[in-house]
């Protein structure tokens, strides 16, 4: 499947740090609302890239476009160099909602699809499938069905589904944002650890600043809509696994919450809501 | 009252009051079919034998047939009709609806057709069923077929278009091609809908017997009801009504339990 190119290319890629996902000049808009403009950002490979911002303010659209569910009006998205012109395996995606699971699907089933729509043979399909429950720690619940399951463990089936693809990419669309406090929390520790040993470019979409410092190695905010632009970007050089506690990181997480609240503000205020607040 | 004070003695003694509940829903039935049977007795009584036969007469009536076998090769002979035509609907009008649920040219081709046969009632056709396909038992099995198609395709069109949009971008992004998005994704996802719209063409089906025996079919229980007015015997047409309701309710019952066993995994909740 992997040509000598392919290699040269990957190296060549991993070297010099180079682009995984150049985004330029990108807009998306539909029905004549112009939901985000003007984006540009260069992910690196082996990235792990969160983006805040108010919401509404066309995050997930932007990262629904990246995954190729949508096409850009404006500008291009580019993986690896290639256009992104529709849905790809090198782009997984892990839902919000754990509806995008397969219920009339057994766990391992689940897991399984990606590989098994590539035409795998079995053998192989059950080690991998083997492999990543393993690394969710899921494998004591392969033989149950998604509705057996809680919250946070349909989550991890999802992420394991989409890991067993193997893609360049993994977009997350605020993962975690349906589950209670505690779950989330534990939820962002295995992520953190996953991704550390399972390196692989992640955009991550959430509204939850401690999340993004937790996770990012860089956080990107977003402007409020209409035509949101990319407004500031943060690197993170905590080192991993990250504590709340640090006094680095409370210093990070109030200069987002300034950076997001003028955006909230901004955004209520746009929608006529009287609030106090330096006007932008 | 006072000696509720535990809070776990309720609810233990909640469990031999399911018991209790499930016989009191027992019993309600058992009661409301007898009232509808004395019901029916009062109704016989006033009109006399002439224009309504009694729950006993009917029986007897029952019993006369049944010994003569003309009752069970009616029951056969519709249940055939009924089961060959249904099974057609459903095996036509599912992959049909999940065409026109995915792809908007079928949708566009199909949809004026659907949107206009759908209002013609099925009785509409007899007359046309036997002359286009004969006095024999096809022109039977297609209005069938008819009455059944229309509400599964509808059906199935609409368990395709309820589809959460994630489960399709999911497949879409590990790999399913369109056709495989079809018959992976879109086909189990759309089962609790074409099991319902089975039991709905069911209904209709029995609705249509009637009409599709009408005229030159000599067994069947629609034909049963027809010849008993030429002779007169409203105990046949009594007992006609009667099997049609219970063949259509033992039927309806195969399929969910069918249904519910078969298919629990993918959702479908009898």
């Amino acid at each position: 499947m992997v040509s000598n190119l392919d290699v040269v290319k990957k190296d060549g890629r991993a070297r010099t740090g180079g682009p995984g996902i150049t985004i330029r000049d990108v807009g998306i808009g539909f029905d004549g609302y112009q939901a985000v403009s003007d984006i540009n950002l260069d992910i690196d490979d082996g990235e792990f890239i969160c983006v805040l911002g108010p919401s509404g303010c066309g995050k997930s659209t932007l990262l629904m476009a990246l995954a190729g569910f949508i096409a850009p009006n404006q500008g291009s998205l580019r993986l690896g160099g290639a256009e992104v012109t529709g849905p790809d395996p090198e782009l997984g995606v892990v839902f919000q909602s754990s509806e995008a699971l397969f219920d009339w699907l057994t766990v391992r089933q689940n897991v399984a699809f990606g590989p098994r729509m590539r035409g795998l043979p079995r053998a192989r399909r059950q080690e991998i499938v083997d492999e990543y429950l393993g690394l969710v720690g899921l494998r004591h619940t392969a033989d149950k069905y998604p509705s057996q399951l809680s919250g946070g463990m349909r989550q991890r089936v999802q992420i394991a589904r989409v890991l067993a693809n193997q893609p360049k990419v993994v977009l997350m669309d605020e993962p975690f944002g349906a589950l209670d406090a505690q779950t989330r929390e534990v939820m962002q520790g295995e992520l953190d650890r996953i991704w550390r040993t399972h390196r692989c470019t992640v955009v991550f979409v959430t509204h939850d600043i401690d999340e993004a410092i937790l996770l990012a190695d860089r956080v990107v905010v977003m402007s409020a809509g209409p035509a949101a632009r990319i407004k500031s970007s943060y690197r993170v050089d905590l080192p991993r696994p990250r504590q709340e506690g640090s006094a680095a990181f409370a210093e990070l997480r109030n200069s987002l919450r300034a950076d997001i609240g003028e955006e909230v503000r901004k955004s209520l205020r746009a929608q006529g809501a009287d609030i106090e607040g330096a006007p932008a | 009252m006072t000696a509720l004070v535990d809070g776990a003695a309720p609810r233990v003694r909640l469990r031999p009051g399911t018991g209790a509940k499930r016989l009191r829903g027992a019993a309600l039935t058992l009661l409301t079919v007898l009232i509808g049977l004395a019901g029916w007795e009062l109704v016989a009584w006033w009109y006399g034998p002439a224009l309504a036969a009694s729950p006993a007469e009917t029986l007897r009536a029952g019993i006369d047939l049944a010994r003569s076998g003309a009752l069970g090769d009616a029951i056969v002979a519709s249940t055939r009709r009924i089961l060959l035509g249904w099974g057609l609907g459903v095996v036509v009008g599912a992959p049909v609806g999940i065409l026109m649920g995915r792809v908007n040219v079928v949708r566009r081709l199909l949809d004026p057709y659907i949107e206009f046969f759908r209002f013609i009632p099925p009785v509409a056709f007899v007359t046309l069923a036997i002359v286009w396909f004969g006095i024999g038992e096809a022109s039977k099995v297609i209005l069938i077929f008819y009455t059944s198609v229309f509400i599964v395709t509808i059906n199935t069109i609409a368990g395709v278009l309820a589809i959460d949009e994630s489960k399709l971008r999911a497949a879409a992004s590990l790999g399913a091609n369109r056709w495989q998005t079809l018959h992976a994704i879109v086909l189990p996802a759309t089962v609790p809908h074409i099991v319902t719209a089975a039991r709905l063409a069911m209904g209709n089906s029995f609705l249509t017997i009637v009409s599709a025996e009408i005229v030159a079919a000599d067994t069947g229980i629609g034909a049963l009801i027809w010849q008993s007015r030429n002779y007169g015997r409203v105990d046949w047409i009594f007992l006609g009504i009667i099997v049609l309701g219970a063949l259509g309710f033992t039927c309806d019952r195969l399929i969910r339990i069918l249904a519910g066993r078969l298919l629990r995994r993918y959702g479908v909740k009898m």
